[in-house]
């Protein structure tokens, strides 16, 4: 009896066995099949692009160096012809106080245009430094993925862009940004942003912002060329991105970042 | 200086902490308030007809068409918001076109056509055909053509196809219900999938914009069930009040438990925008939230329903306290949307500051204007209530 039912048992073990290796089998397959077709995008996501012969660009801002002249945000609003109003930045310069108290007073007044002016008394600061602000170049921006018609995309060369003729002016991309890098152009109408000087870019020039740095402390460059400057910045400096737990695949990279900033 | 430029300034002036400079100007103003809300409503009033229809809830017979229609009249009304905020209306063909499979938002034209055509649509025109057939023959003049266009020119009424509209209206209506959920889900989603807005991003989100649309839904099938009674001069019958009110009170416990699961899920996990989020409602939402949405629209309306479940005397009051509750509930589901909505804007995402919302009465995202997109469906009820009349239908019997 033991006997028979133990043979049956194998028996039923053996076309289990059978089933399993055969689903088994078939969901490799699937999923190898299915990874390959989706490799390119599997790529394109791990910041690395498609097309190697273009370069996939980071930033770097060292806060180190920043001395929150605006400098950089002035440049950007004239290369870019962003309205002069103070609502409107494609970057601007945050500048962080942290008082002995603990609390943290942070200030961008006209973006940080005309400079700044410490209104804490220096007996009650506990750290001070300046911190420019600008689009991420996200590489998996929240922005694109949010835009209805598809008008906001990510270059080749890994650069967030809008296409002006194509945005309906939704504003869910600005929404989605959780930088405040996006605002609506006032007069153009549609949503606005830093395009790392895209078309400077394209003729070898740096962007505005970095042109115009008396200090140096804004960097772009190359992440897939290990012999940049960017990368070799990167391999000797501990860098943070913002609101990392966001998965935003930032690619502007902090160097010295506080813990206050957001 | 342009007027716009002018009242940013006062914003820029008024702005508590810090903002990120681009935040000072609210991107949703009170359109993208007005949409869920007609969204809701059309979600809601679908789901109390298709009761009726699907569980066989036959006391509620005298709402089933009146609550088809007020879906349709909202519905048809429901992208006129979203499109007039856009800064440029005229690409919104764009999201049918070209969308972007990725955006939440790309998938609305979609959703809403599906609603529109497959669902409401053929399900009101399985449900009147055989009248409308028939009025085409009783009537003269224009209405006689427009009755007949109306029926496609399907004119038989044997019992044969008569039954098979029937058939066919209760497949769509079982396959409107999942379309209704997933309308307003989808609206919810828009919102709660937004993750760097920790007062939207929530998977509670589009099941709590579906709950408070049925009940907004409900409520205004009940009132605008009670102002037709009273137009047309004939009795309201408490019964069905007490029926729907049944299904309200039951729906306005799931909403409130819902949405009092999501605060104190907020509130014990107290994650870095904590702080910010518990200024935001204790201050500039205060009266929006817990006086609006929480008092005004769900605690006294509970409690009032929790009392009409066992209260079975006087039918006058009875009816004035139903008639009370549907706008309380309104009221409320509005000032949720604005909370959300507006709410979610307000403070900074930098976690450190509140810019500040002033409503303009003008312009095309203006109260006004909010007001008229509200206004409108009412007055399309109106004429559909005239042209397809459920108190004139021909008896079908069962």
């Amino acid at each position: 009896m033991s006997q028979s039912t133990s043979a049956m048992g194998n028996e039923k073990i053996k076309s289990s066995r059978r089933k399993f290796l055969k689903s088994a089998a078939t969901l490799a397959g699937a999923t190898i099949g299915y990874s390959w077709l989706k490799s390119s995008q599997v790529l394109l996501f791990a910041a690395e692009p498609k097309d190697e012969s273009l370069p996939w660009y980071g930033i770097v801002i060292d806060i180190q160096k920043c001395i929150g002249c605006g400098i950089c945000a002035k440049a950007c609003k004239n290369e870019n012809d962003v309205p002069i109003e103070p609502f409107f930045f494609r970057t601007w310069i945050e500048q962080y106080t942290v008082k002995n108290d603990g609390s943290v007073n942070i200030v961008s007044p006209n973006g940080g245009i005309d400079g700044f002016k410490q209104t804490v008394p220096d007996e009650d600061i506990f750290k001070s430094f300046f911190v420019p602000k600008m689009c991420n170049h996200c590489s998996k921006s929240p922005c694109e993925q949010v835009c209805p018609v598809g008008a906001t995309y990510l270059s080749p060369e890994g650069v967030v862009l809008i296409d002006e003729k194509y945005c309906i002016g939704c504003r869910y991309c600005v929404q989605a940004c959780p930088y405040g890098c996006r605002f609506m152009h006032p007069v153009k109408k549609v949503a606005n942003k830093c395009t790392l000087c895209y078309h400077r870019l394209k003729k070898n020039l740096a962007p505005a912002c970095m042109e115009v740095c008396p200090t140096g402390a804004r960097m772009y460059g190359n992440l897939r060329d290990k012999e940049s400057e960017l990368v070799k910045f990167l391999k000797e400096h501990t860098t943070q991105v913002l609101r990392p737990n966001l998965n935003t695949g930032a690619k502007l990279y902090y160097n010295a970042l506080s813990s206050e900033v957001r | 200086m342009e007027p716009h430029y002018q009242h940013l300034y006062e914003i820029l002036a008024n702005a508590q902490g810090y903002i990120f400079p681009n935040e000072i100007d609210l991107q949703w103003g009170i359109l993208i308030v007005v949409y869920p809300f007609i969204t809701g409503l059309v979600a809601g009033a679908f789901i109390l007809a298709s009761l009726e229809r699907v569980f066989k809830v036959k006391i509620l017979k005298p709402t089933y068409q009146i609550a088809l229609l007020t879906a349709l009249s909202f519905l048809l009304v429901a992208t006129m918001p979203l499109i007039s905020h856009l800064s440029q209306p005229q690409r919104a063909y764009e999201i049918m076109i070209t969308p972007n499979s990725s955006s939440a938002m790309a998938i609305f034209g979609f959703v809403y056509l599906w609603y529109l055509m497959v669902v409401l649509l053929l399900e009101i025109w399985f449900d009147y055909r055989h009248s409308m057939v028939v009025w085409s023959n009783e009537k003269k003049g224009v209405i006689k053509w427009v009755y007949k266009v109306l029926t496609l020119g399907v004119s038989d009424i044997s019992p044969r196809t008569v039954k098979w509209d029937r058939k066919l209206g209760y497949i769509i209506t079982v396959i409107g219900i999942p379309s209704a959920f997933i309308l307003h889900g989808y609206v919810g989603f828009i919102f709660g999938s937004i993750k760097a807005n920790p007062w939207w991003s929530t998977p509670l989100m589009p099941i709590i914009f579906l709950f408070s649309a049925m009940v907004s839904g409900i409520s205004l099938v009940m009132l605008v069930y009670m102002v037709i009674s009273h137009i047309r001069k004939k009795v309201i019958d408490v019964n069905v009040l007490d029926a729907i009110g049944k299904y309200l009170f039951f729906v306005l416990i799931l909403d409130f438990t819902l949405e009092g699961l999501d605060q104190i899920q907020r509130i014990y996990e107290a994650e870095e925008s904590f702080e910010i989020i518990k200024l935001l409602v204790s201050g500039k939402l205060y009266l929006t939230l817990f006086v609006a949405q929480g008092l005004v629209g769900t605690i006294i309306p509970l409690i009032t329903l929790a009392f009409l479940q066992f209260y079975k005397h006087k039918i006058k009051l009875r009816k004035t306290m139903y008639f009370i509750v549907s706008i309380l509930v309104l009221i409320g589901v509005y000032s949720m949307r604005w909370n959300v909505v507006i709410g979610g804007q307000l403070f900074s995402k930098s976690f450190s500051g509140f810019t500040s919302f002033k409503v303009g009465l003008i312009g095309l995202d203006g109260t006004l204007m909010a007001a008229f997109w509200l206004i409108l469906p009412i007055g399309i009820l109106a004429f559909l209530l005239w042209l397809l009349p459920p108190w004139k239908m021909v008896e079908e019997e069962e």
